[in-house]
């Protein structure tokens, strides 16, 4: 492999690791990083300048850049994005489970589990169907607002199971192409042995397929992460209710902007996380010599 | 193992189709203990679907396989229970990739026969060490050659102490050097007496280790008998000439 490729892959190179060795060696390798670094620099400095001259400039500045208002609010939404953390946590938790559940409920097969596919069919069907707001909104208004004894009427309750049925849904979709991707002989063996299908689907499907799916879970967990934003719709003071309150107070921009650096820096990892995973599966399926 | 002094197997007037095309049109056939029966025949003539219907991972339209005295498939019999006795391997080998070579042979035995993983991994490495394969137990499945990976499949069939094996084309998908260590591992279970039923396109090795050769075609059993008789004087004009073009590709 190249020399220039790091162990996350060139990120703006779409082919990954798969493109052609680049030539030249060690010192051909260097110069081309060096000329990489060099026009990256020119490119993005002249961009910047133009930005930064232009007549609206201060104004921008003034309402999204603001440096002591930036420093005032950051422990205000440092703290409220602790409430994004732990709910993404509880959810995403929960979603593995639920999900695994939907997924294999909708693999049994036999008459006698119609109900359980039929079930665990309208339920991923309904989920992915509606928007996310709506079913948070449902619960977290809805649910409480019967006043039936011993209901909880903790909002941040209600933003976990919303976040969990939304996600548990693609996320059951997921685990179910997995499911479905390895070969009928893995259970023709398997059963072959003695197996039954519950102890078939415990030993030798579902390990195959959960490893592979481990990237786009992580891709619909990304999306989590950052709808967890949507439940400040029903009251929950997180990361976003939270800059709100504080760009009212200020009327200024710049406490948005500072939730943006929040979730910039906490997904762009796991984005180059995932990538990094799907280059190393494509890369052992290569490799792999089965 | 059962002292039954009856037949391992008798497979009557099976028929199977898979939709609106038949695959078996009423085979009948028997093998007694420890016989070695070899089926042979062109690709499509059913051979693979036999064994499978054997192994019960094919559901059968008519007819009944009795096996060590036992309608396995009578309704209402549990299959997890007959396949413990019957052991199949597979063309693909079909290891499990995610497991180790030891894994790979000791999961029936300790999820079916819910033996100490202990027991099972002794057991599991008695057999790898008698196959030659004692050094492999930590490797996983795309370390292996086809040749081992196939050693490894009957090993795993074995662990499980089958009273009839079944094998569907087991070095098909080898390259040629690796046939000849897998076949050899076959020799030395019909040295040990074991009762094995297998759809092969090596005549060779047919003709060597085989009581009994049966020609299936369009889904039955055309002609049956001894490897000398079926090699050098085939009746069937149908055998004569699958036979005839086996001969002209070498493989015989």
């Amino acid at each position: 492999m190249s020399g220039l490729a790091n162990p996350l892959g060139d990120p703006l190179d779409p082919r990954g690791f798969v493109g052609p060795a680049r030539s030249g060696g060690r010192t051909g390798a260097l110069r081309s990083t060096a000329i990489a670094f060099g026009s990256t620099i020119l490119l993005f400095g002249f961009l910047g300048w133009v930005a930064v001259n232009s007549s609206g400039w201060p104004l921008v500045q003034h309402s999204f850049l603001n440096g002591q208002l930036l420093v005032d609010s950051l422990p205000d939404i440092a703290a409220a994005f602790w409430v994004n953390i732990q709910l993404f946590m509880i959810a995403e938790v929960l979603t593995l489970v639920l999900a695994l559940v939907i997924a294999v409920l909708r693999s049994i097969p036999g008459p006698v589990f119609f109900p359980f596919r039929l079930m665990a069919t309208a339920y991923a069907d309904i989920f992915r169907a509606l928007p996310g707001v709506l079913i948070i909104y449902i619960l977290g208004f809805g649910i409480p607002g019967l006043n039936i004894d011993g209901v909880p009427t903790d909002p941040f309750f209600y933003a976990v199971i919303a976040l969990t049925l939304i996600y548990s849904a693609y996320v059951s979709e997921v685990y179910r192409a997995g499911i479905e991707s390895v070969h009928p002989s893995q259970v023709a063996a398997a059963r072959s042995l003695g197996l039954s299908q519950w102890q078939a689907l415990r030993y030798v499907v579902l390990p195959q397929a959960i490893r592979r799916v481990i990237p786009p879970l992580l891709n619909d967990f990304i999306g989590l992460q950052k709808d967890t934003v949507l439940v400040s719709y029903i009251g929950v003071v997180e990361i976003f209710r939270q800059s709100q309150i504080t760009e009212a107070a200020h009327f200024n921009f710049t406490p948005y902007l500072a939730t943006a650096a929040v979730f910039l820096v906490m997904t762009i990892p796991l984005a180059r996380l995932t990538d990094w995973l799907i280059v190393r599966d494509r890369r052992r399926a290569a490799a792999g010599a089965r | 193992m059962s002292g039954a002094s009856g037949p391992a197997l008798r497979i009557e007037g099976l028929h199977k189709s898979f939709g609106r095309t038949p695959v078996l049109r009423g085979i009948d056939l028997t093998l007694a203990q420890h016989e070695v029966v070899c089926l042979i025949g062109a690709s499509g003539s059913g051979k693979s679907t036999l064994l499978r219907c054997v192994n019960l991972l094919e559901p059968i339209d008519a007819g009944r396989i009795v096996v060590a005295g036992e309608e396995i498939t009578a309704p209402g019999v549990n299959v997890n229970r007959i396949r413990r006795s019957i052991g199949i391997v597979f063309q693909a080998f079909n290891l499990f990739p995610h497991m180790s070579v030891l894994d790979n042979v000791t999961l029936a035995p300790r999820k079916v026969l819910g033996l100490a993983p202990r027991e099972a991994a002794a057991r599991a490495v008695a057999l790898l060490e008698r196959f030659g394969l004692a050094d492999k137990q930590g490797e996983f499945p795309d370390r292996l050659s086809g040749g081992q990976q196939q050693r490894v499949a009957i090993v795993r069939a074995l662990a499980m102490d089958p009273e009839l094996l079944l094998l569907d084309e087991v070095t098909s998908a080898l390259d040629p050097e690796l046939v000849a260590e897998v076949l050899a591992v076959i020799r030395e279970l019909a040295r040990g007496g074991m009762t094995m039923l297998i759809a092969t396109h090596e005549m060779g090795f047919a003709r060597d280790i085989a009581n009994r050769v049966c020609f299936l075609d369009g889904g039955q059993i055309l002609e049956e008998g001894p490897p000398e008789q079926m090699f050098r004087s085939p009746r069937a004009e149908r055998t004569q000439r699958f036979l005839q073009r086996v001969m002209e590709a070498g493989r015989l």
